[in-house]
């Protein structure tokens, strides 16, 4: 030890018994324990929770269906199976930009480790995390979420698809930011 | 404190019963067995007295609250003393190293850090150095990102530390020091989750940089930090330094001297508590800590109590320079990727409305104008990187002791092996050498010293 540490003579001679001071002095600090589940920490921005599958603004989903995020996840939790988007009239109709979107869709939170890769992978911000981190529950099946119980509710001026792209856009220019709610 | 208590005697018993009832059939019994399930442990103990000829070989653990974690300890007693002591280890393996040779570098570093759940960042930057040496862009890792690194580790260094501690003294029966330890703990968890999204398991440090720049506010954060966790740890040091009951608890408890250490491989502060002043991070810096200034600390005790004591004043060593690399990090607002974009994993987050995900801005590039950013993006993601073949050993100082990783590739863009070498697996070993001779009770004192974390030690 440094010789500048060297401690006085009366906090050397106070040294044993300087841990009463310690219990004596937390009577008087506020509490630090946190009263979950009544009140509820909120977290910080970038905390990995629950997934959400995005929209465009008109309601489209802006899921692709590229299995990036499977790909990227390393506990195998994602699965994704994509399908064509038909615009034919009859058709089973339009879901998302572009040529294919989406069809099946589920993460199995049992398997989540939550490291975040998925949404680092997703080439069109389809697939983001929330701060909601309350995903306990009691059987299988109800941690196996679907695209459903993921997808974001619709906004003001989004319309639930299938339906068609907004008028005289192109697929980039739903990237481009160019397409705004309520354009239909 | 046993499960079960186990008797060896030399000669057979005369009644025809079976004594020994884990035996297999046919085999031979190699002594009387007692289970203490209930009833009156006088009972037990009147007919184990009964016998005083015979050892007593007592499974502590591994569920045993005071081990640890998942650390059996397989003691033969001779009354209190203990004659024989092993370490039973296995019960967490997970097979980490091994599901990482399926998988691509970078998908790797979120299954390292898992290993020892206490230290996770220094898992993943043992890990990442190695994957850069074996790159050969070791030279190429922006001073943001290494600086960046150094402040998560020396935060973490500070929580490893400070759980050691308080598990430490929860197992005395000191539950003061876990709870102060906890809440000084509880900050830094705080800023790890500003800054990295997870208060564990982070996966924040990646082969070439980190995985995000610092948020805005982190940095004041840690500032208006600093104070309070020195104030937490003068309580903690005024708790324990010089606590006369504390000090008969440990001084001279788990003694294991410089010769012993070296023969076992001792490293980190049980090893600076024998006088050998072996710190990686002055000795061979890495992540540019030659640049800041800190002191090793060491003593001659080489028992429970210095290695204590050295953790107290670690801690304050870490904070030092966690103050000198907020103050770099504030005057470089350099990248925190490679350049390579080869290599360099191909994600701008950004937090918005509808949570985190990559940004507008990263996605009008790859979907709306450049088609080779969405060609690489794509390659990095589903296939990874290559690596070129050949081994790479890269060590770190983490603070249980030397923490290495052992890459090997053959080329493609999954390890073909990696190996860490953990320094509570190797620390663990000395649990023979520290309590043979020693009483019961100080078993769960020298253990606590070594700070074993048992996720790192089975892996």
């Amino acid at each position: 030890m440094a010789e500048k540490d060297k401690p006085g003579f009366f906090s050397e001679m106070f040294a044993p018994v300087g841990g009463f001071g310690v219990t004596f002095a937390t009577m008087f600090k506020k509490v630090k324990t946190e009263e979950y589940p009544e009140v509820k920490r909120p977290t910080q921005p970038r905390f990995h929770g629950r997934h959400q599958l995005n929209r465009h603004p008109d309601g489209l989903e802006k899921c692709v269906g590229c299995e990036l995020c499977a790909w990227a996840c390393p506990a195998d939790a994602i699965f994704v199976e994509g399908a064509d988007n038909d615009d034919t009239p009859g058709g089973t109709g339009r879901f998302s930009p572009g040529e294919r979107f989406g069809r099946i869709y589920q993460i199995n939170y049992l398997r989540c480790i939550f490291c975040g890769l998925c949404i680092e992978a997703c080439p069109t911000r389809a697939l983001t995390m929330t701060n909601f981190y309350e995903l306990a529950d009691d059987s299988r099946a109800d941690l196996i979420f679907t695209k459903e119980q993921l997808l974001a509710p619709l906004q003001a001026g989004m319309d639930a698809p299938p339906h068609a792209m907004a008028d005289g856009m192109q697929e980039r220019d739903y990237y481009l930011g160019k397409v705004e709610g309520g354009s239909r | 404190m046993s499960e079960s208590t186990v008797f060896s005697e030399a000669e057979v018993d005369e009644t025809d019963e079976r004594v020994d009832v884990y035996a297999a059939s046919g085999e031979e019994e190699s002594g009387r067995v007692f289970n203490a399930v209930g009833g009156d442990w006088d009972d037990i103990v009147g007919e184990v007295g009964s016998r005083p000829e015979e050892r007593i070989v007592v499974n502590m653990g591994p569920q045993h609250p005071s081990t640890h974690g998942v650390l059996r300890l397989i003691l033969e007693l001779e009354g209190e003393t203990i004659t024989e002591a092993r370490a039973g280890i296995g019960y967490l393996h997970t097979g980490i190293e091994k599901n990482m040779e399926f998988r691509t570098w970078v998908q790797g570093v979120t299954f390292c850090t898992r290993m020892d759940y206490v230290m996770p960042l220094f898992t993943e930057t043992a890990y990442c150095l190695a994957v850069e040496k074996l790159l050969g862009i070791t030279d190429q890792i922006p001073e943001r990102a290494s600086a960046i690194r150094v402040l998560m580790m020396e935060l973490n260094r500070i929580t490893s530390h400070l759980v050691c501690m308080g598990t430490g003294g929860m197992e005395m029966g000191a539950t003061t020091v876990m709870t102060v330890g906890f809440r000084e703990r509880e900050r830094i968890l705080s800023v790890f989750e500003m800054i990295s999204g997870l208060r564990m398991n982070h996966a924040y440090i990646r082969p070439g940089g980190v995985a995000q720049d610092l948020p805005a506010g982190a940095i004041q954060a840690i500032r208006e930090m600093i104070p309070l966790l020195r104030q937490g740890f003068h309580e903690l040091e005024l708790l324990m330094l010089e606590n006369p009951i504390l000090k008969g608890r440990m001084v001279g408890v788990g003694h294991l001297d410089l010769t012993g250490c070296m023969a076992l491989g001792v490293t980190g502060p049980m090893l600076r508590s024998a006088g050998y002043p072996l710190d990686l991070r002055k000795d061979q810096p890495y992540c540019g800590y030659e640049k800041y200034d800190f002191e090793v600390l060491t003593r001659t005790g080489a028992d429970a109590y210095d290695r204590l004591w050295l953790r107290v004043k670690e801690m304050f060593e870490s904070l030092k320079i966690v103050e000198q690399v907020i103050d770099e990090l504030q005057n470089n607002p350099g990248p925190v990727m490679v350049e390579d974009k080869k290599i360099a994993w191909p994600a701008q987050l950004a937090v918005g409305p509808d949570g985190m995900g990559n940004s507008l801005a990263h996605i009008k590039e790859i979907m709306g104008t450049s088609m080779e950013s969405l060609i690489h993006h794509f390659k990095l993601v589903t296939e990874g990187f290559r690596v070129p073949a050949g081994q790479a050993y890269v060590a770190v100082e983490s603070p249980k002791g030397e923490l290495g990783c052992h890459a090997v590739s053959d080329g493609g863009t999954r390890p073909h092996r990696v190996h860490f070498r953990e320094p509570s697996f190797n620390n663990l070993q000395a649990v023979a050498a520290m309590c043979e001779g020693a009483q019961v009770a100080d078993v769960i004192v020298a253990v606590a010293s070594i700070d074993p974390v048992m996720g790192g030690v089975d892996r």
